[in-house]
């Protein structure tokens, strides 16, 4: 059979763009999809209980800030640091997706390019602000208080959560980039860790040695863990919430075009 | 509608050194079923995959109902059903929100969502388990809902690789019964397959393609005319027996020696059976192994290429495969 020629079709209708239907069809299912898997709604709830409890007790003796309590100093990072291993999560969905051909699927379907990666980022915010709330109340009972007022706190939290988003995109181009979801958890934990780690979640980064307190003092977990401190201890917070804006901003503004871009020539 | 439904037109795709597509060429009348025939590596998901828009070709051009897949994608997917080698359902969703999942994204108005789920449903037998999670379900349970999913938004025309692969005789015949039923609704298919026996079935043309290259096409009866429609394998104790046994069995079919194995394309099954049971009982020629069976694959690719249709790593590996895992 050689090259057949087509009479011009009863054309089908050019689609419409539904990107926003879509993405929610999308957070929808993905939302669905975490009650319905007892592994991620263990890590959603009991991870965030034991981190509040451990960091409160077993460090919290040990560790002596100057002039306030540890606990209060302790919990922005907590929070930060939990939604930031947390944000692994969107890269090992979207590595699943792509292994079990979920994505080939929704590739093949007249629908918004773009929704399968904001769908996916946009439920896992929604479970980040279900993880920031259950960690409130357990900080709260733990003996966290709050030094500004309501205000100033969710303004922090906002941080907390927006600083998870943008966190999602990168994960998203680690999990369209890999073969499998635990490649992309493997791939994504020696980045994760220093970032973690080697900042101001835990410790005063004054008391690390000098070589590492250039980076540790301006990588991103450490700048946005400084800027809610600010909002829940007191004190300036202007220029430590401009540049956590910054980075949030840059990172979703870099890492998005790219991970759409990556989505669409995925194969 | 126009005549052809499907058109691939010199269709050229290279992974890196691999050609996985050395330029093909086919077409898919409306309302029929193509088998691309094919053994692993043969590049017959690379082109299912460039004909449903999730690949692009290198060179040459192809159109589903007159539309250009690498100009229009978007429009080329609102017509196209696809289900691929593995079936790509939620399994943290139950079948019905599966279905509903497809509904919503295809844009099908709720009620009609609903009311096409349970249509859907019910003709794939799924119905009793429509509220059940798809991870607890059987293999053939899961590629009948994979089927389903494809077909939510009525596309005219569908595509389905590799559909049955994995799937015991049981679910797929079932499977096989389905996709009966959808064409003879009209649907027009496109069906890879390594199953002779199912392209037999299912298609009314066959393509056979090898090394990313059309080798063989025609009809299913035109296949096996060239062919022979039987095989009768005959083993010796000896390569002498072999060889004194195969000039004896020319007249019957054409003949293949391989050491003490002979193996004959016949026509006629049974009376070939028989006058070759009679022949070399003339030359009291004692056979230890004696079957009549279908030809395979291998025995086409055999025919037609003097190599057997081995397993080769490289094309639809290097395509897509590795990614996934099948279950």
């Amino acid at each position: 059979m050689s090259a057949a020629t087509v009479a011009a079709p009863a054309a089908p209708p050019r689609p419409r763009t539904h990107a926003v239907a879509d993405a929610v069809t999308v957070a929808w299912r993905n939302v669905l999809t975490v009650r319905r898997n007892p592994r991620l709604l263990v890590f959603a709830t009991v991870q965030p209980i034991v981190f509040v409890l451990m960091f409160r007790y077993v460090f919290g003796g040990a560790i002596k800030v100057p002039g306030v309590p540890y606990v209060d100093f302790l919990m922005p990072g907590v929070f930060v640091q939990t939604v930031t291993f947390g944000s692994l999560q969107t890269g090992i969905g979207l590595a699943d997706d792509l292994q079990k051909g979920l994505i080939d699927r929704f590739r093949s379907l007249p629908m918004a390019r773009s929704a399968v990666l904001v769908g996916r980022t946009l439920a896992d915010l929604l479970r980040n602000v279900f993880v920031v709330l259950l960690m409130c109340a357990m900080g709260f009972l733990v003996g966290w208080s709050v030094h500004t007022n309501v205000i100033a706190m969710i303004a922090g939290l906002g941080l907390v959560l927006a600083f998870a988003y943008s966190l999602s995109w990168i994960f998203a181009i680690v999990g369209l980039s890999s073969p499998d979801s635990e490649t992309a958890q493997a791939a994504s934990f020696p980045v994760l860790a220093p970032l973690v780690f080697a900042s101001s979640a835990f410790v005063p980064v004054n008391t690390m040695p000098g070589w590492l307190q250039a980076f540790a003092r301006n990588q991103p977990v450490s700048v946005v863990v400084n800027a809610v401190r600010a909002l829940t201890l007191g004190g300036p917070t202007s220029s430590a919430v401009l540049k956590a804006i910054a980075w949030i901003v840059a990172i979703v503004a870099v890492c998005a075009p790219l991970a759409v871009a990556r989505y669409r020539r995925v194969v | 509608m126009p005549d052809v439904a499907i058109s691939a037109d010199g269709l050229v795709k290279c992974f890196g050194s691999v050609e996985a597509l050395r330029g093909i060429s086919f077409h898919v009348d409306t309302g029929t079923v193509l088998g691309l025939l094919g053994p692993n590596g043969a590049g017959k998901t690379t082109a299912v995959r460039i004909l449903t828009t999730l690949l692009h070709a290198d060179r040459g051009e192809a159109r589903v109902l007159g539309v250009d897949v690498a100009a229009e994608p978007a429009r080329v997917r609102g017509i196209i059903g696809l289900a691929g080698q593995y079936a790509a359902i939620d399994e943290n969703l139950t079948a019905r929100e599966n279905l509903r999942l497809v509904g919503r994204l295809t844009h099908l108005p709720y009620r009609q969502t609903r009311a096409r789920g349970d249509e859907l449903l019910e003709r794939f037998e799924l119905t009793d388990a429509a509220d059940r999670l798809a991870r607890t379900f059987s293999g053939g349970m899961r590629r009948r809902l994979d089927l389903a999913a494809a077909l939510v938004h009525n596309p005219p025309v569908l595509f389905l690789d590799e559909p049955t692969s994995g799937l015991d005789p049981y679910g797929r015949t079932e499977l096989w019964r389905v996709i009966e039923e959808l064409v003879d609704g009209g649907t027009t298919l496109l069906l890879t397959t390594q199953y002779l026996e199912e392209a037999d079935r299912l298609a009314n043309n066959i393509v056979v393609i090898d090394h990313g290259q059309i080798i063989a096409e025609g009809t299913s009866a035109e296949l096996k005319a060239q062919l022979g429609a039987t095989v009768i394998e005959v083993g010796f104790a000896t390569n002498q027996a072999a060889a004194a046994a195969a000039s004896r069995l020319a007249p019957i079919g054409s003949v293949d020696v391989d050491g003490q194995e002979l193996r004959m394309n016949v026509a006629n099954g049974a009376s070939a059976m028989l006058e070759t049971v009679r022949a070399l009982d003339a030359d009291h020629l004692e056979p230890v192994t004696m079957v009549l069976r279908e030809p395979t694959l291998d025995d086409v690719f055999l025919s037609l290429t003097g190599h057997a249709a081995e397993e080769e790593a490289a094309d639809d590996a290097a395509a897509a495969a590795p990614r996934r895992r099948g279950r």
